[in-house]
């Protein structure tokens, strides 16, 4: 059952995109990485959303929500004080503890960048135990681009090579245009000894895995977070089945080798 | 770089790399050193594709422009890539304009000359073609995936 939580603060990213700090409700929730909650907004539904925060700081859920759906609509318009209904957190994360001692390549989407950034957070709070990091990140124009304030302090950082792309771009953007893809062969990692984490749209994430491929990372080294429609978040519904998998217990995040056979089958 | 001949320029440029010396210098006898200030256009739109630039550095935006938006930038490149694909095919003529974000160095290549010695040289043409087709590859697939718009719905 959901426990009520309260919004304790509301911030624009984008037209159309909103990021929430909610309490929970008996103190903190630690989670990884990776993993996600169920939003309830009443009287409207239930929806699974990212965790996009820091995992250091449980104390406060923060989740990015883009407004596309009457569920994901409603929680957007949660303001300051509101309640809504929370469950989590759930599902596997990313393979940090996997990545330790390696390079480590981050491929984010548009909203794909929300659940990507606590792995962030942690690869950076633990910088020494990783080797080279890289974050791609794409989006389709300059007005679309995620926590640009972090990403602007993120740009300077010395150790890690951060770039931003967009799909088009009007006026004075100076950055990158293209799609993220096309940066993959660009950049220095050393493609034997590191790990992929991809996040965004589906078909975005197979042109990224194609690259990573092209680059000579193996499937067993590169692990994208899968979204499908989840329900009951806990593997028994069977609404988010993919396969052998349950995209709610099993994933989000899932390694390519146990989906490469049908990540592109359009019947799935 | 000034003291760096063009040939030595091109042998270290990595959309030509694995092409042997003589292919370099041939299209070493059809280039020559350039820069241009931020701003300045490299391309334009329908103009003759007279000359094609190998970025050294500095970053360059391709651009179409949009009645009532303005200059679109539907890619940008930066060094160790090609400036100008339309030089291969007729009726020759660019089908966009470049445009310099920053200073930019680059090879300037006589598109003519390297039609000519491409013609001359079917061996020396095909591992041109080795190179280009790649790059006209990427592009296609990059401007199908702008087409799909991916990141206007749900993650």
């Amino acid at each position: 059952m959901p426990e009520a939580a309260r919004v304790r603060s509301r911030r624009r990213e984008t037209a159309d995109t909103w990021t929430l700090e909610i309490e929970p409700p008996d103190g903190p929730w630690r989670f990884v990485p990776g993993q996600f909650n169920m939003l309830y907004v009443f009287g409207v539904g239930e929806s699974a959303i990212s965790l996009s925060g820091d995992p250091a700081r449980p104390e406060r859920l923060v989740h990015t929500v883009r407004a596309v759906g009457s569920v994901s609509r409603g929680i957007t318009q949660l303001r300051k004080g509101a309640w809504v209904g929370l469950r989590g957190p759930f599902g596997a994360g990313w393979p940090l503890e996997q990545a330790a001692g390696r390079d480590v390549l981050i491929i984010a989407g548009g909203l794909g960048l929300a659940p990507l950034r606590p792995a962030v957070y942690r690869l950076l709070s633990e910088r020494r135990r990783y080797g080279r990091i890289t974050l791609l990140y794409g989006t389709r124009s300059p007005d679309d681009v995620l926590f640009r304030a972090e990403l602007a302090r993120w740009l300077d950082l010395p150790d890690v090579d951060v770039q931003v792309t967009v799909d088009h771009a009007i006026g004075d953007w100076h950055g990158h245009v293209g799609v993220v893809t096309t940066l993959i062969s660009r950049r220095a990692f050393d493609a034997g000894n590191c790990v992929a984490m991809i996040c965004g749209p589906e078909v975005m994430m197979r042109f990224a895995i194609a690259g990573c491929k092209e680059a000579g990372l193996t499937d067993e080294s590169i692990y994208l977070s899968m979204e499908r429609n989840m329900k009951c978040a806990v593997g028994r519904c069977g609404h988010c089945q993919f396969g052998s998998a349950f995209i709610c217990k099993d994933g989000p995040v899932l390694r390519y080798d146990r989906v490469s056979a049908i990540l592109g089958l359009r019947e799935i | 770089m000034p003291d760096q001949s063009v040939e030595d320029l091109l042998r270290k440029h990595a959309f030509l790399d694995g092409l042997d010396e003589s292919a370099c210098s041939v299209i070493g006898g059809c280039a020559k050193h350039v820069s241009f200030d931020s701003g300045a256009y490299l391309l334009r739109e329908g103009a003759p594709a007279d000359e094609l630039y190998l970025i050294l550095e500095g970053r360059v935006a391709l651009q179409v422009a949009v009645p009532q938006k303005g200059a679109v930038t539907f890619q940008t490149l930066s060094e160790g890539e090609v400036v100008g694909i339309s030089w291969l095919v007729a009726p020759y003529r660019w089908a966009y304009d470049a445009r310099a974000l920053e200073p930019v160095r680059a090879v300037a290549v006589d598109a003519q000359c390297l039609r000519r010695e491409c013609d001359k040289d079917h061996d020396f043409g095909y591992a041109l073609m080795q190179r280009f087709v790649p790059v006209l590859i990427e592009r296609l697939q990059a401007t199908r995936f702008q087409i799909l718009d991916v990141y206007g719905g749900p993650p």
